[in-house]
């Protein structure tokens, strides 16, 4: 595909999930919900890992404050306003990551992977073992926040559709703001340190900063997600904060492909598919009772034969012109392109 | 606090530190000699603390016969894992290593499951090492604890003697700093690999063997366990054992303290550690060499 119209693919996507609410099913209608959610944080997540090369093992924890951050504030009578809510939840979450970007970006490589989950604990040990937000059962969101301007209501979180066109809008905008960064200057500056930081350095780019902008942007998205997920839930639980969550969400970029935005919602299709699958006991019998060994050996199959994603080589042909080229010893699987020929689907995959 | 209590926690947070240790030092020399990031590690530790659940009953004379046994099992165990899964991730990037070895926490947890269920279990305390020990009027102390001090002491003690003192360790050591040489030296690097995965292992297994009859033995102690030892590795600095052993100390004594002082949100202490390590020295206290 010419890369001028690259941005017509994903227009096409918003414009049929738009219309999708009309054909859905209560149960699908929630799932389609539950995916875009984790598109967006897995989105969050590739800014970081695919965009900037940080491989974080604590992501969870930016949203599962986010979460909290939205039940707590709303209190318990009457429903809080959209508009100082959402900012409130970004906002807590992006303090967080500063905090931990700020210490954790001190160190590199595997040291980074294991302070990101550490410091990811700590924040689920606050909501764990603290009376604050209920402890290991969590807590409820009794009045869903709604958007009053003008005397009209032009948001009520407790209607679904609303709900959905909300996660919708936000999948877009997250999508668009990071196609923006990508394309940005400050993009350029995440790709060159991601291919080799110590030349950034020499070339007078302060790399400390530009990666604590991109640790705290990722967090505050990802504390979007955790808004969205508390509002279609309706409750938090610890488990959000949990590594088991980090975990899946760096899995979600690895089965959709690393360096590319859509990888990531791919990947959270087929990830959150995947788990909805194997816990289904229709569908894989008595399996079911056993889905996390059967995620576990699906996790190990696709990282081992396919570890640059699904994301075929068709549209990697038109990009490869205008990505920065990769040092030939990153520590991250850079993008597919370089790989793409031992890439191959698994069945899985084709069934899901 | 009085005296006694404070005696009492200072024993009780060397214990916690030692036994930490012997699960972080095998964690640091899978890491700093094969450079796989294994976030199954904890299940290790798992694995030692229903062994011994498993095996009490068998070996209700013989508490040692029975550790020596589990010892064994756990490090025929990962002899075999190695094999059959790290051997092939030593080439995976780091990104891969950990989500592989998540998947095979999420694996083992299942099998934990079908195997031995869900519930809560304690193992009961050996015979010979119940009751406590007294000091005057001053403390008592259980002698169980003061028997896991010190066969932690002993271990750590045989640990730095075979990496320093035999020839094993010596391979073990060079092939840490360059691992391509030992091999043209004609070393066996793969069966290298092998024996100290097996050794992380059996190390990680035992330490959870000694846990099991003070603390219950439950799901999910594998992955508290780990992270607290991720916290142990990094304010150590990776790769040194030494710093492993000064940050094991330093966590017990924050963890057993915060949970005196500061019970309800003790779980943050160790991290709020690590931060302000962290800001102090980024590369950990001892500088490591992987």
């Amino acid at each position: 595909m010419n890369p001028r119209f690259a941005w017509v693919l994903p227009v096409i996507v918003a414009v049929m999930l738009a219309a999708l609410p009309a054909v859905l099913t209560p149960y699908t209608h929630d799932l389609v919900v539950k995916i875009a959610i984790y598109a967006v944080f897995a989105l969050s997540l590739e800014l970081l890992v695919g965009m900037t090369g940080l491989v974080s093992l604590g992501h969870a924890a930016f949203l599962g404050i986010g979460a909290y951050l939205t039940v707590l504030a709303s209190g318990a009578s009457g429903s809080a306003s959209v508009l100082w809510l959402l900012p409130a939840a970004v906002g807590a979450s992006a303090l967080y990551a500063l905090f931990v970007g700020a210490l954790s970006l001190r160190t590199k490589g595997v040291y980074f992977i294991m302070v990101t989950l550490a410091f990811a604990q700590m924040a689920y040990f606050v909501f764990h073992d603290t009376k604050l937000g209920g402890g290991s059962d969590g807590i409820f969101l009794y009045a869903k926040p709604v958007l009053d301007v003008g005397g009209r209501a032009w948001l009520r979180l407790d209607d679904k559709q609303h709900v959905y066109y909300t996660v919708l809008a936000a999948l877009v905008i997250t999508y668009g703001v990071l196609a923006l960064i990508r394309r940005s200057r400050f993009g350029h500056a995440l790709a060159g340190i991601r291919v080799n930081e110590q030349r950034m350095r020499a070339a007078g780019f302060r790399t400390y900063g530009y990666k604590l902008a991109a640790f705290v942007i990722a967090g505050a998205l990802a504390g979007l997600a955790g808004f969205l997920l508390a509002v279609k839930d309706g409750a938090v639980n610890p488990e959000l904060l949990s590594w088991h969550e980090s975990g899946a969400v760096l899995l979600m970029l690895i089965l959709g492909g690393i360096g590319h935005l859509r990888g990531a919602v791919i990947g959270a299709v087929v990830f959150t598919l995947l788990r909805e699958l194997f816990q289904t006991e229709a569908l894989v019998g008595s399996l079911a009772a056993h889905w996390q060994m059967t995620l576990g050996f699906t996790i190990i199959a696709f990282v081992a034969l396919m570890p640059h994603g699904l994301i075929g080589s068709g549209i990697r042909r038109s990009q490869r012109l205008r990505q920065p080229p990769r040092r030939p010893h990153v520590e991250l699987p850079a993008d597919a392109e370089s790989t793409i020929l031992q890439t191959r689907p698994s069945p899985e995959v084709r069934d899901a | 606090m009085d005296l006694a209590t404070f005696l009492v926690q200072c024993l009780n947070a060397v214990q916690y530190g030692l036994l930490l240790f012997l699960v972080a030092s095998g964690l640091t020399l899978i890491f700093g000699i094969m450079g796989v990031i294994n976030l199954a590690h904890g299940s290790f530790y798992m694995l030692g603390a229903y062994l011994a659940f498993v095996l009490a009953p068998f070996f209700a004379d013989s508490f040692l016969l029975m550790l020596l046994v589990g010892v064994a099992l756990s490090a025929v165990f990962g002899f075999v894992l190695e094999w059959v899964f790290f051997s092939f991730l030593y080439q995976r990037e780091h990104l891969q290593q950990v989500l592989m070895t998540y998947a095979l926490i999420l694996v083992f947890e299942e099998a934990r499951s079908m195997l031995v269920g869900n519930d809560v279990h304690g193992v009961p305390i050996p015979a010979w090492l119940a009751g406590s020990f007294e000091l005057g009027a001053l403390m008592s102390y259980p002698w169980y604890r003061l028997f896991a001090s010190a066969a932690c002491i002993v271990l750590a003690a045989l640990l730095y003697l075979v990496v320093h003192k035999t020839r094993l360790g010596m391979m073990i050591r060079a092939g840490a700093s360059n691992r391509d040489m030992v091999r043209g030296l004609g070393i066996d690097i793969t069966l290298l690999y092998r024996i100290v995965f097996a050794g992380g292992v059996a190390l990680a297994a035992l330490a959870g063997m000694i846990a099991a009859p003070m603390s219950s033995v439950y799901p999910g102690m594998g992955s508290s366990v780990l992270i607290i030892c991720f916290v142990v590795v990094v304010i150590g600095g990776i790769g040194s054992i030494t710093g492993a052993l000064v940050a094991s100390l330093l966590v017990g004594f924050v963890d057993t303290f915060g949970k005196v002082f500061f019970a309800e949100v003790s779980g943050i202490g160790v991290y709020l550690l690590m931060a302000i390590i962290l800001v102090w020295r980024p590369e950990g206290l001892m500088k490591g060499r992987a």
